[in-house]
Order: structure tokens, then C-alpha cells, then sequence
């Protein structure tokens, strides 16, 4: 594909809550096909960052662009079109709780598509099988477990295959074998459909796992420290804090 | 680079049937529907059914969809499914899709809905919706007996707020209706009073009006749609949260932590309420009686001297027993609210239209005993 390498690129942002800046000076690039992890301690801004990403705060300064477009300097319906090309899951699920499974993944089939019901109907099983859910189609969010809301909020989100993927904490509530197979899932549909992925976690068997570059925010200088690939990060990067971070579950025990 | 457009053919080879096809299978441009497919499927009826995806463009989950509706046909036809040249991606995802074995429902048993009539089902209901409101008024009466030996976990804040959200802050909405109504009384009265050349009398009217009927009744109308819907909403986003399972697992009473402060937040304020409001009611008529040569002196003596401490209190008791209705039709709906945002808004509409039924036939109860008991 002649697609530009780069496909997301967050420029000197700064967030704020009121006057209140929580990260400034962001400055990092995401790839096409990267699985990157925005990484940090708890309340670093990390979640802050992926709502800036996606288009639900304005940002205090700087911009996020898309294959070059600034997602900020476009008009509603330009941000719109972008919009369509993402999934985004969310951290409590943020399934529809009137609409069973089954209309929840149809949601986004039925408004942008002109697919006929029945063809719905097959993609949306497929998307359910895709995340484990089988035969779950007619139950409504509130029967099912934490878990499972997570991964039929999965099954929302990739229904129109979207070019990006966002999650914030996909794994927080899942057990760990189903946290290791959404890990092989987003795998799968990175190699499958050439998604890019953006996910906020910290859990650190996902980021060695699955990760191929990542930044990470620190709560005290609240600026990035360093962006790269975990790995490499873990071995050389020149913060400490970073190093610090990564090193709780490569070599637990060693880490001072 | 221009689409290719979709599309498929059934072909018959010697190695059996084919389903060629071709161009670009993506969600964005729709491809043949799936029934379209099956259709010439079920025409054909093919014994091997292979595909050939050598002339496919671009594809996504679409294709995806299509190849399951083909396999699910052959597997309920009996007919073997060989996927051909389909491209390897495609294949790993669909077999990543069978990873996990389908959950089957339980098959709930669909009794007709006349037999499940006449087995008495809706009969059943309401006794068991009868019974749970006496649970929750045995419930609510324990709690309020523990509260009165001091034991019950209830806390002093928050019944100090729900206080001031009942009391002070609806203050504005019930100055207005009072005044209001009370100029509608006295309309009302001084055009048919006219016709007698007894307007004078259009105070007692007005006073008499206010505080045995439209005071406490319209505080409470307004009181049911304001804080009764609240107590809903709030204890029914609270299910939705599972913050009541976790007040029950600490070993806490919902009826003592939730309902019983809001209940007694109103029982005290009501009667505040529809007191201020007869006075307001009172004021209201004034300008209207005095617009029919009736002076502020003669209105305010003909007031006093129909109004006793008898009539007010038959007042007062009405609007302490609406409080105790409204509060236990908020927080029951809550209570019982189910666990998705459209159930947080049934609970919400539960508790005001049942609100406003009691209200009204225990204001009509009250008239009875009131005029039996010749007060
Ligand atoms: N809506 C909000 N208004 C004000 N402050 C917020 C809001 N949401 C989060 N914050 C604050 O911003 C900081 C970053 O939050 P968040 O992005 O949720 O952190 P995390 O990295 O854990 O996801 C936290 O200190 C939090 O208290
Ligand atoms: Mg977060």
C-alpha cells in the first residue's frame, strides 16, 4: 500500500482540565500497523490523552493529525468521515444498556452501511464469535459479566473495520486467559486487516506482548519521558522512571 | 484506483459446484446481500461447494460474514464446504471466530400468552407486587423503629441535605403555584360571589381553599414530580452501579442509609412547605379581591376568621401523609429499578404517576373521614 508510514501524529499538545494542565508538551508519532501502548502510573493522564486522540476534548495547544490532517483544523464533517474510520471501546464497556448485544454491534452497521438485514445479521455473529461471545446476541449488557461487556464493546467497535483501534484498560476486569486472548485478537486483526491500534494499559504482560512502540507519561514533570518500542525502552532508555516502569514485570524482584 | 464492483457466480465444474467471486467485497460499497447468495445456493443445491476467490479485490468483514452464511449452509445441508484459494488472512480470522464453542440460551418456555391469562398470571403479579410494597412498608417501619432506638445506620448529613434540596431549593417553584392558585380561587369565587353582592366573603373562600386542599395537594404534586422523581433516579442509577448491592454487602440497609433519609427529609418538609404555601395562596387572592372593591382590611379579618387551628391541621395532616407517599413511591421504584438507563427512566415515571394516583386518593380518603368526623 502507498499509504503514508506515518498515520497518527500527536504535536505539541498540551491538556488541561480548567487551568488545571495535566500533560504538555506531547510530541510522538504512531505508525501504520503499530500496536502502540500509551503507558504510565495511575492518573498520569492517560485516559486524558486518549480522549484528546479521538476528538472528545479540545485541546489547550497543539493538534493531533491523521494521515497528516490535523483533526483539529477540520470542519464537523470532515471530523466525522475520520471518526467513522475508528473503533474506540471504553473503559466501562459503553454498551447501550436498553439494546441487546446483537443491536449494539448492529448500531453502527444499520447507520453507515447500506447492508441488508440479513447480511447485518451474519456480520454481526461473526463479530461476536470474533471476541467469544457466540451465541450471546440476544442478551442485553446487564446479563452479562464485566468481562464480557469488554469484549461485546470490542465486537461495537470493529464492526465497520476500522483503521484504528482505541482501548482504554481493554484488559482491566478480564480474567488472565481472556486478557491473553484479546491480546492474540488484536494481534490477529493487526495482521489480518492491517489495523493500527492505540491502547491505554498497564499491564505489563500486554505491553511486552503485544506492543511494537509506546509513549510514556509521567505524573510528576506531567510530560512524556520517552517514546520507542518497550523493549528497547526497558533495555535504554535514558529516564529512569521509564526504566523503572517496564522493569516490574520483565525482571521482578531485580528492579530496585 | 477505481473499485472493482462486487460480485458472484455459481458455477458447475467437474469437481462440483463453484462460487466464484469477484471485485471488492467491502462494507463501504455493498456486495450481492447474503440472501442473495443462499438463494442461489438453495437453487443449486450442491453436494461439494469450493470457492474461488481468484479474481477478489480488496475484501473485509463483509466477506467474512458471507463465507460463515455459506459454511453455516452447507453444514445444515449436509454438503462439504472447501474454501479454495480464499485468502489465508481471511481464513485465520474466520478460524479465529471459531476459537469459542456458542453459548446456547437456555430456551425459556414460551406459554401462549391467553394461557399464561388464564392460569392467572397477571392476577399473580399484582399479588406479588402487593406483597413487596407490604415488605417494603414492614421494612421501612423496622428501620424507622431502629432509627428511634438509635440504631440505625443512618447519617445526619444526609438527611440534612436531602432537607435542603426538598425545603429551601423548591421554595421558588411552590411560591409561584401558590400564588397562582391562589388568584384562581379568587377568580373563581368573586365572579359567582359578584352575583350575590357577597364578594366579601371571596377571603374565606380563598383561605378555606388553600389550606384544606390546594396547599398541601399542589406541594405535593410538585413535590412528586421534583424530589419524588429524583429519589427514583438517584437510587435507580445507584442499582444500574451495583453501589445498593455493595451498601448490602457491607452490611448495611438500603432502607436505613437511602430510604430513610429521604422519606424523613420530606415528612419534615412537607408540612413546612404547605404551610408557607396556604399563606402565599392567601396573598395571591389579595389583588384579586381588592380588584372587586373587597379592602385588604376586610380580606385579611375575613381570612383570620375563617381559617382556625382545626382547619389548618387537617391541612398539615394531608401533606405529612403525602410526603410519606411520595418518598415511598420514589424510593420503592428505585429500589426495584432494573439495571439498564431505560429502566432508570421507567422507575422514574413509575414513581411520579404513582405518586400523583395515591396522592389523590388519599387526599379524596381524607375527605371522607374529615367530613365524617364533621371537621
Ligand atoms: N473530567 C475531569 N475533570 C477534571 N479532572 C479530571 C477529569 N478527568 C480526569 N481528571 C484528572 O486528570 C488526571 C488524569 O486523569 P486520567 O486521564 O483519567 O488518568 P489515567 O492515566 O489514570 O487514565 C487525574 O489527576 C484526574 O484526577
Ligand atoms: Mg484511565
Amino acid at each position: 500500500m502507498d499509504a503514508p508510514r506515518e498515520h497518527i501524529r500527536v504535536s505539541g499538545l498540551e491538556m488541561r482540565y480548567g487551568s488545571r494542565v495535566i500533560q504538555s508538551g506531547l510530541d510522538f508519532a504512531v505508525m501504520r500497523g503499530d500496536i502502540f501502548v500509551i503507558m504510565g502510573g495511575s492518573g498520569c493522564g492517560k485516559s486524558t490523552l486518549l480522549k484528546h486522540m479521538i476528538g472528545l476534548y479540545e485541546p489547550a495547544s497543539g493538534e493531533v493529525l491523521y494521515n497528516g490532517t490535523s483533526y483539529q483544523r477540520c470542519d464537523g464533517e470532515a471530523r466525522a468521515a475520520m471518526r467513522q474510520r475508528w473503533g474506540i471501546t471504553y473503559q466501562s464497556g459503553g454498551l447501550f444498556s436498553a439494546m441487546t448485544l446483537a443491536e449494539n454491534v448492529a448500531l453502527p452497521l444499520t447507520q453507515y452501511t447500506s447492508l441488508d438485514p440479513r447480511s447485518v445479521r451474519e456480520l454481526v455473529a461473526y463479530k461476536l464469535a470474533l471476541v467469544g461471545l457466540a451465541g450471546f446476541e440476544e442478551y442485553y449488557p446487564s446479563e452479562i459479566s464485566g468481562g464480557m461487556q469488554k469484549r461485546a464493546g470490542l465486537a461495537r467497535a470493529i464492526a465497520l473495520d476500522p483503521e484504528i483501534l482505541f482501548f482504554d484498560e481493554p484488559s482491566a476486569g478480564l480474567d488472565p486467559v481472556s486478557s491473553r486472548l484479546l491480546d492474540e485478537l488484536i494481534l490477529q486483526m493487526r495482521e489480518a486487516l492491517g489495523v493500527t491500534v492505540v491502547i491505554v494499559t498497564h499491564e505489563l504482560a500486554s505491553i511486552f506482548a503485544i506492543a511494537s512502540n509506546s509513549v510514556y507519561l509521567d505524573a510528576e514533570t506531567r510530560t512524556m519521558l520517552d517514546t520507542g518500542d518497550p523493549r528497547e525502552l526497558l533495555l535504554s532508555s535514558p529516564h529512569a522512571a521509564v526504566r523503572r516502569f517496564l522493569g516490574r514485570g520483565a525482571a521482578p524482584g531485580v528492579s530496585s | 484506483m477505481t473499485p472493482a464492483a462486487p460480485g458472484f457466480e455459481l458455477v458447475q465444474r467437474e469437481s462440483g459446484a463453484v462460487l466464484v467471486l469477484r471485485g471488492d467485497w467491502v462494507v463501504a460499497a455493498p456486495p450481492p446481500s447474503l440472501e442473495e447468495v443462499l438463494l442461489a445456493l438453495r437453487d443449486a443445491a450442491p453436494v461439494h461447494l469450493a470457492l474461488d476467490c481468484a479474481a477478489l479485490g480488496q475484501w473485509d468483514s463483509v466477506l467474512l460474514a458471507t463465507l460463515r452464511g455459506c459454511r453455516a449452509w452447507c453444514g445444515e445441508a449436509g454438503a462439504a464446504f472447501d474454501p479454495g484459494n480464499t485468502p489465508a488472512p481471511a481464513l485465520r480470522l474466520l478460524a479465529l471466530s471459531d476459537a469459542v464453542v456458542p453459548h446456547r440460551r437456555a430456551a425459556e418456555p414460551r406459554a401462549a400468552a391467553l394461557r399464561r391469562l388464564l392460569a392467572g398470571e397477571p392476577l399473580r403479579a399484582a399479588f406479588a407486587g402487593f406483597l413487596s410494597a407490604c415488605a417494603f412498608v414492614g421494612e421501612l417501619l423496622i428501620a424507622l423503629s431502629r432509627l428511634l432506638t438509635g440504631r440505625a445506620r443512618m447519617r445526619m448529613v444526609d438527611l440534612l441535605w436531602f432537607v435542603q434540596q426538598a425545603g429551601p431549593r423548591a421554595l421558588g417553584i411552590v411560591t409561584l403555584i401558590s400564588v397562582l392558585v391562589g388568584m384562581i380561587l379568587a377568580y373563581l369565587g368573586s365572579v359567582q360571589l359578584q352575583q350575590l353582592g357577597a364578594q366579601v366573603y371571596v377571603a374565606d373562600l380563598v383561605a378555606l381553599g388553600m389550606v384544606r386542599e390546594m396547599a398541601p395537594l399542589m406541594t405535593a404534586v410538585i413535590m412528586a414530580g421534583r424530589t419524588g422523581a429524583a429519589y427514583a433516579a438517584q437510587l435507580g442509577t445507584m442499582q444500574t452501579r451495583e453501589e445498593i448491592d455493595a451498601i448490602e454487602t457491607l452490611g448495611i440497609s438500603p432502607m436505613e442509609f437511602l430510604v430513610l433519609p429521604r422519606m424523613l427529609a420530606l415528612v419534615l418538609v412537607m408540612p413546612m412547605l404547605c404551610v408557607y404555601s396556604d399563606v402565599l395562596g392567601m396573598l395571591g387572592g389579595a389583588p384579586v379581591a381588592m380588584a372587586m372593591d373587597v379592602t385588604w382590611g376586610q380580606y385579611l379579618a375575613g381570612a383570620q376568621e375563617a381559617v382556625t387551628l382545626t382547619h389548618i391541621a387537617t391541612g398539615v395532616a394531608k401533606s405529612i401523609a403525602f410526603g410519606v407517599l411520595i418518598g415511598a413511591a420514589g424510593c420503592r421504584a428505585g429500589l426495584l429499578c432494573g439495571r439498564s438507563s431505560e429502566a432508570v427512566g421507567q422507575a422514574t415515571t413509575t414513581a411520579v404517576v404513582r405518586a400523583i394516583v395515591w396522592l389523590v386518593v388519599a387526599d379524596a380518603a381524607f375527605n371522607i373521614v374529615y367530613q365524617r368526623l364533621g371537621i
